[in-house]
């Protein structure tokens, strides 16, 4: 009865915050209720019994709410949470696409035969999944490590705000008439 | 708590998801559309995990979709920094380039 009732708060907490996000008229709220509606998500994992995946989930989310709220007061050059805005385009097409995506998975959730559970639960789920990516499914791991690994070099290259071409133009070779790199720098000095 | 229901209440988050990112304009409110969108692959995977085969592995695969959400914010905030710097603005209207 309690998980009932606790599965139908969150389904409202996460269904109505993903909502909020494009209704309410600030970005700060969108914020806000985006990480809500993360938490419930995550809870709802929680009650999955995928507590490792569930606790990560609402940790990460929390903390990419915090940055992405810094990125938003950073690139509006406002008060986000003081200045009502409606920054929208197709708006109807998207809304018809969208409640249209939604009729189509819901009835293949209705209408596909599920078959039944098969296997049961290890004792401890957080071990086994240690177990898991420390064994038989290493390569999974071992695949991941190097695509974060080139996202943030990837990240870095794309913000960082004087590459390559914006210090030598198209000429990369550049040098002076000593012979030396001469780049476009409003201040001389570094490694060339 | 049903396989049904929570495979609805993805299927719900994934729809409000695809709507924020075909209607916003900002790009950072783009991204939080992917974000709900990935939110409800996840608790799919976690749904049909849990209700039709929780055997260790398949946990993996949800680590799988966390990564993928983690790769997206970060290139997406990238991206958003390099539109903002050349186009001294954070609209995806304004990065309209190869629209054919």
């Amino acid at each position: 009865m309690i998980t009932a009732i606790l599965f139908w708060v969150l389904t409202a907490l996460a269904v109505a915050g993903g909502i909020a996000v494009f209704v309410v008229n600030s970005m700060a709220r969108a914020t806000y209720a985006l990480a809500v509606s993360f938490v419930a998500v995550g809870a709802m994992i929680v009650m999955l019994h995928l507590d490792y995946i569930g606790v990560i989930t609402i940790l990460m989310m929390l903390m990419e709410m915090a940055v992405m709220a810094v990125f938003m007061v950073m690139f509006m050059g406002m008060n986000p949470a003081l200045m009502p805005m409606d920054m929208t385009h197709n708006k109807r097409r998207s809304v018809i696409l969208a409640v249209l995506v939604f009729v189509v998975l819901a009835a293949a959730i209705v209408f596909i035969p599920w078959p039944n559970r098969t296997g049961s639960p290890a004792d401890d789920l957080t071990k086994s999944l240690g177990d898991a990516i420390m064994g038989s499914k290493m390569l999974v791991m071992l695949t991941i490590s190097p695509v974060l690994f080139a996202t943030i070099i990837a990240a870095l290259v794309l913000a960082n705000p004087k590459g390559r071409y914006d210090r030598y133009g198209d000429a990369l070779d550049r040098r002076d008439v000593d012979g030396h790199p001469d780049p476009d720098d409003p201040i001389p000095g570094g490694l060339g | 708590m049903t396989l049904h229901l929570v495979l609805l209440v993805a299927a719900a988050l994934f729809a409000v998801g695809l709507y924020g990112a075909l209607s916003q304009q900002v790009v950072v409110m783009v991204m939080m559309g992917i974000e709900l969108m990935i939110n409800g692959v996840l608790l799919a995977g976690g749904a049909l995990w849990w209700f039709l085969s929780p055997t260790p592995d398949g946990q993996t695969v949800l680590l799988v979709v966390l990564a993928a959400m983690t790769v997206e914010m970060a290139m997406g905030f990238a991206v958003a920094t390099v539109v903002h710097r050349s186009r001294k603005s954070d609209m995806t209207d304004s990065a309209t380039d190869l629209h054919g």
